[in-house]
């Protein structure tokens, strides 16, 4: 019982630090990636490859001068950053990034905990990171930042309907699992998700850069218009919260794309390579190999998240009202009809 | 057809959108690709402080006053640059050559000051053609950022070379450039020709 403890509160302090440290990274990596595809170099000043610039930013936002404006609520003004940083942190919970160890009889799992409804799990809690936005954005008392938190909760809440659905089709082809470990171990011996949910991915993959508030759909922070949205007010830590919290969640929902379509720490040929390299099953190395690979492949979903941002432009407010409520809700419903159809011709429903 | 300069203008339409035009995908694809493909491409970045862009050899930048070969000044303060300088940045004040100074300064009256507002200064080298005493030149150097205004007047501290550093302005004054400022045709070479000056009066 105290090696579970133990171990436990080493892997949460692990894989809090990771978080934190691919959000640091990932802002390092836009700077640089956006340089690269518009012909610039990126940071290069701040160690090489401009790599300590996370640093940099960081003790910058640190030392600048907290202001909470007067007239705001100070409760509320400073609990909407915590929420939304917690929230976001709280999400990476139930993903299993790798095969469980096992070292003599006890079973090392690399997931914090396995919530039979992990997936449902993932979904309440990023509709609680609106609030994050939605008491922010209010509690500024400022007209900017309240359009930019009302567009931001409008936006999920429309997003959040389809990209549900998306996942609801997902677990019928998984067999009726919500678990996340268990999607991602079907997808061991078989095909990846992918091949069985194509329109679903799409679906869900356009619902996670909305959920992110992620170009081309960040009209809840757009510079442009409303000066920073939601944020307008903050400064200082609080600032980098917000800033931080959304690249988390870019890194989770990147997480759960690779995880629950691509296979997660699953990869073809795995069990061929395994015995090639005469591994034993629930071996240390195996482990680690996989957590490579669903970190590798998150890092690419990322990577495929900056890419977009710098192609496209931002949707007008009614067009991504129209894209939510009148082409995504209704395609994830067909969606979820056609997987049901298929699926009972297959013979994995019975009715 | 009405007249046309160029060939790239398009007729716009209001025509609906077919159907893989409505999807945006098809186009997203494309433009995604396109951005993709400025990843393999070099950027024409120049470090700056790292790296300099390549310079021609005959630069016009910061000015230096010349020393003769045996370190004295070449500078009479006759004062053409002045006049020539069409945005009037160089002042000077002229002295006479005192008994044991002859090491210091080449003929009898010289530059007591001798001031260049390089914030003024617009770099065309018209100084540098108007001298008759191969004096003045401008040389590849930059002139330097600094915080206050005053400090881009540039004195004779900054800008006559020191003897053990001499400024390289042969690139910018080949013999050929020499001797053409040497044909007695020209304005100024004729001002200065005590024959014809003469004559004049």
């Amino acid at each position: 019982m105290l090696t579970f403890v133990i171990y436990k509160s080493i892997l949460c302090v692990v894989i809090f630090a990771i978080s934190l440290g691919v959000a640091a990274y990932s802002t390092w990596w836009e700077r640089k990636f956006a340089a690269f595809l518009q012909d610039r170099k990126g940071p290069s000043r701040a160690g090489p490859f401009g790599l300590l610039q996370p640093l940099a930013d960081g003790g910058k936002m640190f030392f600048k001068e907290e202001i909470i404006p007067n007239v705001s609520n100070k409760f509320l003004f400073i609990l909407g950053p915590s929420l939304f940083l917690l929230t976001s942190m709280m999400t990476g919970v139930v993903i299993p990034w790798g095969k469980d160890v096992k070292i003599g009889s006890d079973i090392f799992s690399l997931q914090i905990t396995d919530i039979n409804i992990g997936i449902l799990y993932v979904l309440g809690v990023t509709s609680i990171g609106v609030y994050g936005i939605m008491i922010g954005g209010w509690a500024s008392n400022n007209k900017y930042s309240l359009l930019g938190a009302i567009r931001a909760s409008s936006q999920m809440i429309s997003y959040e309907i389809a990209m549900g659905i998306s996942i609801i089709a997902l677990v019928i082809t998984a067999g009726g699992t919500l678990s996340l470990r268990e999607i991602i171990a079907q997808q061991d011996a078989g095909l990846c998700n992918l091949v069985y949910q194509p329109l679903g991915f799409l679906i869900f993959l356009i619902c996670a850069f909305a959920e992110t508030n992620r170009a081309p759909f960040d009209l809840s922070e757009c510079e442009t218009e409303l000066i920073g949205g939601y944020n307008t007010e903050y400064s200082a830590f609080k600032l980098g919260a917000f800033l931080f919290a959304e690249y988390i969640n870019m890194f989770i929902s990147s997480a759960l794309m690779a995880g629950l379509y691509f296979g997660g720490y699953n990869f073809p040929f795995a069990h061929e390579f395994y015995n090639a390299l005469g591994l034993q099953e629930g071996s240390a190395i195996i482990s680690l190999i996989g957590f490579g690979v669903y970190f590798a492949k998150t890092c690419i979903f990322i990577s495929v998240f900056m890419w977009i941002r710098w192609t496209l432009p931002r949707f007008r407010y009614d067009q991504l009202m129209n894209l939510g409520w009148r082409i995504l809700i209704p395609l994830s419903i067909l969606n979820l009809v056609l997987t049901v159809v298929v699926e009972y011709f297959r013979g994995n429903i019975i009715l | 057809m009405a007249l046309q300069l160029t060939n790239r203008s398009k007729v716009v339409s209001n025509k609906e959108q077919s159907f893989s035009e409505k999807l945006y995908l098809p186009a997203i694809v494309k433009g995604m690709a396109i951005t993709f493909s400025h990843l393999f491409k070099k950027a024409p970045t120049i470090r700056y402080p790292d790296e300099t862009r390549p310079m021609a050899p005959v630069y016009r930048g910061q000015h230096v006053l010349k020393l003769d070969e045996n370190g004295a000044e070449r500078c009479t303060s006759c004062g053409m640059c002045a006049v020539a300088c069409p945005a009037e940045a160089i002042t000077m004040e002229s002295g006479e050559r005192k008994k044991g100074e002859e090491h210091l300064y080449r003929e009898d009256k010289y530059a007591t000051k001798y001031e260049i507002n390089m914030l003024r200064c617009i770099f065309c080298g018209l100084c540098e053609d108007a001298c008759p005493k191969e004096a003045i030149f401008l040389t590849d150097r930059k002139v330097e950022s600094d915080f206050e205004r005053g400090d881009f007047v540039y004195g004779k501290d900054k800008l006559v070379e020191k003897v053990n550093e001499r400024v390289d302005i042969s690139k910018r004054q080949t013999p050929e450039v020499l001797a053409f400022k040497k044909i007695p045709g020209l304005k100024h070479n004729e001002l200065f020709d005590g024959k014809k000056l003469k004559d004049k009066h």
